[in-house]
């Protein structure tokens, strides 16, 4: 019988076919430990008997949610990671690379069909390059640090077929929100979304990383794409017999299929305060903002601050309007610096800071305060998330959120003059 | 009898022809600048405390934000936001995230001659183009701006006669604490220090910067150099003229004199929790320390920025090091950015900043926990000034602390 | 069966774990240094009215965001004996249970329930509400270990010889 990709990693996680619902135990290849969780994972740890964890070179430690450190007690976080990894002699640890769903694909530590875990709710993104990759608690992380393996209930399949070419000023993020308002924000709770059709195909990583990343607020237990030739090249490997056999097979049982036109998709936003609450952009332009943020695991690589960097040349940021651009990881700061897209977004007067999550997940880097809107490019937009309760956050592309930076309202990039 | 540079510009300010050390005159400001740290403040009392709120000049106001950027909490979001919705309501020039407040200043408005009023202390910073900058509270800025006017009492001045040359590898950092460590932190109180001599012309706007913006760690009400031909041709090649280009007579009055020979000075540090705890950086080689700060209206200019690159070239930041890099202002890191010096910092592991004032105030980025230890090129190392009241910060050279940078201990950079 | 009455407090559909503990706070020491802010975005009172045994009474996709164990843990402190919701998130739902935290999916009693009136709770059973008996569902058998075992690290303990089977 045929599976879907997620059947099929997780077959071979376990050595037999698995189907729906069954509850299995899966060997874990990679997990990730983010500094927020880092006391609170190893207390865990301590807490539960363990005194080794099952493989160092499994584990990676990343920094980023409190980088730079906005209060004293954040290098409370680094000063536990480090402590463990010279104890444990873990050497993957990063302590101001970017984002930790960045690195982790970018650094090579995620190869199609990894089981991989981390104890932060994106770690969805990684099914970018087929792995199946969930977020976690953090006692549950610590039991993988000391067993190397976790149960798991083998989800059901959601289909997304996407066929055409995206219209100009679309990008992945107003296909992945367009998706999050059909299916609602619980739309695929417990269940995994499996993406396909020659949109997505024609798409970079980047894109594909973007919508594996949101996948999360439909509920997904994780999102999928199947390795091809632009995953091979990422990861720089040739993909194995395995890893090219990531694709839902024909005869495969899906829960259920959405069958998009990519030509039917339109610069789109998530308004104030929920994720699945989609607008046209046409439908709340004018709007007037305070700040934009461009960056996060969502959309912080270079191929955004491109697309930005391309509406905001030769323009100038609205007056009184501030532009926070913050690249998602220390590579793709370098690279956008050396192709220039940097000096633009300055020029026009953005700015920007080091990568890290930040603003994304209201620590710093451009808390707002009552009454205040902002357009964002991260992935969530719930109440208080960016500051208080009665900041309004609506979520689009990069692209659309520099065309609003310009303009000091919404507007889409379509608009702009 | 004859008048210093800063007795000559009150005296210009307050439109009389003569004014010595001791009298008070009123005086109409050149210009006013406040940031993000009181201008709320400023604000609320506009509203609150006046029967006839009006801003007399709007054009000689500058607000810059810059110290909590980007702002880190709500209520930072809204001290920021009253002050930009008063800018915009009154046509007040507004800078945010564009650099510190003192940089901006210098890049954009300061004219030798001019008398400003700058709501922040380091506002002394403005001597190094022949101006008099001095930092007010928000009660006298509120003053200044609905008037356009202020009284000062006219301050003594010190006069520093500068020889010599700096070594390589010795900065105007390492001159200005050892300065400040022989005077004491107030060796020139309410006073004005004068730089002048061989020594200062060997000096770039730069440099001078880099003294005059420390002098009120010694005290001093400002630190003023004579606006030479070196001052001049900076503000020209920025398209500015100066208000008034003035020297200090042969016969005017100093309370003080000291002689400071350039080639004798070393790397020196300044030692927790006093600026003038002055030390040999040689004496404290070896601390271990937790994170080290590049940047700052002192030491965050491309002069700097250059020394760290070369130094960090081909170099890793130490593992435990968090190294902050952070331009004083936007147009300096687009210099940075076009020399290649800002791979340079990414490439060695460093966080680079967007320009504010950042942990030399201890404020929203690289804050420092318990007993850590910071070897910054800011302003100040008074005890929890970065963060926790038990951490420590030494104040060294742009050398000094990017070399520490390196090993994850102080040292100097010959020693890498 | 376990049997338990309590008050009800009623919230709403999608209350994620941002409402239930911001970012903000993440960081703090203890769950007890946290657990004041819960839910603060959307009802800063609540956290001081709650007293343990109440019961919180929710829409669908209950928890859904970020995979912050300090979500159901701060819940836990606060005194909450469960969590009746028309469903939860899953990263939620998995670390409620690894902390011993009770959650119940129930699709009519928050239509029909009212804030501060009480129900009891018979569990793998029913919850009654003013007479009327609504049917839930019992946890898989997996779950059911951990749960006996008192929470994953319990379970952990007991793997690694610290604790005596019982």
């Amino acid at each position: 019988m045929g599976q879907t990709i997620i059947e099929k990693i997780i077959s071979h996680s376990v050595g037999a076919a698995v189907k729906p619902g069954d509850i299995v135990t899966v060997d874990v290849d990679r997990v990730m430990l983010d500094d927020i969780m880092m006391p609170f994972i190893i207390a865990k740890f301590q807490e539960m008997g363990f005194r080794k964890v099952w493989d160092p070179d499994r584990i990676v430690m990343i920094y980023d949610h409190l980088v730079p450190s906005s209060q004293i007690d954040d290098v409370r976080h680094y000063k536990a990671g480090d402590e463990f990894a010279r104890e444990q002699g873990l050497t993957h640890v990063h302590r101001s690379d970017g984002v930790c769903h960045q690195l982790m694909t970018e650094a090579g530590y995620v190869k199609p069909g990894d089981v991989v875990f981390g104890t932060d709710s994106h770690t969805t993104t990684y099914g970018c390059v087929g792995a199946f990759a969930t977020g976690i608690g953090y006692t549950e992380m610590a039991g993988i640090l000391g067993t190397g393996n976790l149960w798991v209930k083998v989800p059901e399949t959601i289909r997304v077929e996407i066929n055409g070419e995206l219209p100009e000023g679309v990008m992945s993020k107003d296909v992945i929100l367009r998706l999050i308002g059909d299916l609602g924000a619980d739309g695929a709770t417990y269940r995994a979304l499996e993406f396909t059709g020659d949109t997505v195909k024609a798409m970079s990583i980047a894109s594909r990383m973007t919508m594996a990343n949101m996948a999360i607020e439909a509920g997904a237990k994780c999102a999928t794409f199947t390795p091809d030739e632009k995953t091979a090249e990422y990861c720089g490997i040739a993909l194995d017999e395995f890893q090219k056999s990531l694709t839902g097979d024909a005869d495969a049982v899906y829960l259920r299929t959405l069958s998009y036109r990519a030509e039917e998709f339109v610069p789109v936003m998530a308004c104030p305060s929920q994720v699945d609450k989609i607008r046209d952009v046409s439908e709340v332009a004018g709007t007037p903002i305070d700040q934009v943020f461009i960056g996060s695991c969502t959309n912080g690589r270079l191929e955004d601050l491109q697309a930005a960097a391309k509406v905001l040349c030769g323009r100038k940021v609205a007056p009184f309007v501030k532009l926070i651009v913050t690249p998602v990881s220390r590579k793709v700061y370098e690279d956008a610096v050396r192709c220039g897209a940097i000096r633009t977004l300055l020029e026009a007067g953005a700015i920007l800071t080091h990568p890290g999550c930040g603003l994304c997940c209201g620590r710093t880097g451009g808390i707002l305060c009552d009454g205040e809107r902002v357009v964002a490019t991260n992935n969530r937009n719930f109440l208080g998330r960016m500051g208080t309760s009665k900041v309004e956050i609506y979520l689009a592309s990069p692209e659309t959120a520099a065309a609003c930076a310009v303009a000091g309202k919404i507007i889409s990039s379509r608009e702009l003059e | 009898m004859g008048m210093t540079i800063a007795e000559k510009i009150i005296a210009l300010a307050a439109g009389v022809p003569e004014v010595k050390a001791g009298d008070i005159h009123t005086v109409t400001l050149d210009r006013m600048m406040s940031n993000d740290g009181t201008t709320h403040l400023t604000v609320d009392m506009y509203h609150n405390k006046l029967s006839h709120p009006r801003v007399a000049d709007p054009g000689k106001m500058v607000f810059i934000v810059d110290h909590n950027v980007p702002s880190d909490s709500p209520k930072t979001a809204a001290s920021q936001k009253k002050m930009r919705d008063f800018a915009r309501e009154h046509g007040i020039d507004f800078w945010e995230g564009k650099g510190v407040c003192h940089q901006i200043m210098m890049e954009h408005y300061v004219c030798p001659g001019e008398l400003i009023f700058g709501a922040d202390s380091h506002t002394c910073t403005y001597g190094a183009l022949g101006a008099f900058g001095t930092g007010v509270g928000c009660t006298d800025l509120l003053y200044g701006m609905v008037t356009g006017t202020s009284w000062v009492l006219v301050p003594e001045t010190i006069k520093f006669n500068l020889t010599g040359k700096l070594r390589e590898g010795v900065y105007p950092r390492d001159l200005m604490l050892t300065i400040i460590g022989t005077i004491g932190a107030n060796g020139a109180n309410y006073q004005v220090m004068e730089f002048c001599g061989d020594g200062a012309k060997t000096l770039s706007v730069n440099d001078r910067m880099v003294l005059c913006n420390l002098s009120v760690e010694a005290g001093a009400k400002t630190a003023i150099f004579e606006a030479d031909e070196i001052a001049l041709q900076w503000l020209k090649e920025r398209g500015r003229e100066p208000k008034a280009v003035l020297h200090s007579d042969p016969d005017a009055s100093y309370v003080r004199e000291y002689t400071f020979d350039l080639s004798k000075i070393e790397p020196v540090v300044a030692k927790p929790d006093f600026v003038d705890a002055l030390a040999p950086a040689t004496e404290v080689c070896g601390t271990h320390i937790d994170e080290a700060f590049l940047g700052s209206c002192n030491n965050g200019r491309i002069d700097e920025l250059r020394v760290g690159a070369a130094i960090l070239k081909g170099r890793k930041v130490c593992d435990h090091v968090r190294f902050l890099v952070v331009p004083a202002s936007q147009e300096v890191y687009l210099q940075a950015l076009e020399e290649g010096l800002i791979e340079t910092f990414m490439e060695s592991g460093a966080i680079v900043m967007n320009p504010n004032c950042s942990v030399c105030w201890g404020s929203c980025q690289g804050v420092i926990g318990e007993n850590e230890v910071l070897i910054s090129t800011g302003t100040r190392n008074f005890k929890g000034r970065a963060g926790h009241p038990s951490s420590k910060v030494y104040l060294a050279s742009a050398a000094t602390v990017t070399a520490s940078a390196v090993r994850g201990e102080i040292c100097t950079a010959d020693m890498l | 069966m376990e049997k338990f009455t309590g008050r009800v407090w009623l919230l709403g559909d999608d209350i994620d774990t941002d409402i239930i503990i911001p970012t903000e706070y993440l960081a703090m020491k203890t769950i007890e240094d946290m657990k004041v802010y819960g839910f603060s975005p959307l009802r800063p009172e609540l956290a001081a009215q709650i007293r343990p045994g109440d019961i919180i009474v929710a829409g669908k996709n209950f928890g859904c965001g970020s995979s912050r164990e300090q979500a159901p843990e701060v819940v836990k402190a606060l005194g909450i004996r469960c969590v009746i919701a028309k469903s939860f998130a899953r990263i939620f739902f998995r670390n409620a249970i690894n902390n011993g935290l009770l959650l119940i999916e129930q699709p009519d009693l928050y239509d029909d329930m009212k804030e501060g009136d009480t129900i009891t709770v018979t569990v793998n059973e029913h919850v009654e509400y003013q007479g009327r008996q609504y049917p839930i569902a019992s946890l898989p058998d997996n779950l059911v270990e951990i749960l006996n075992a008192g929470g994953l690290v319990k379970a952990m303990r007991r793997r690694n010889g610290l604790d005596a089977e019982e």
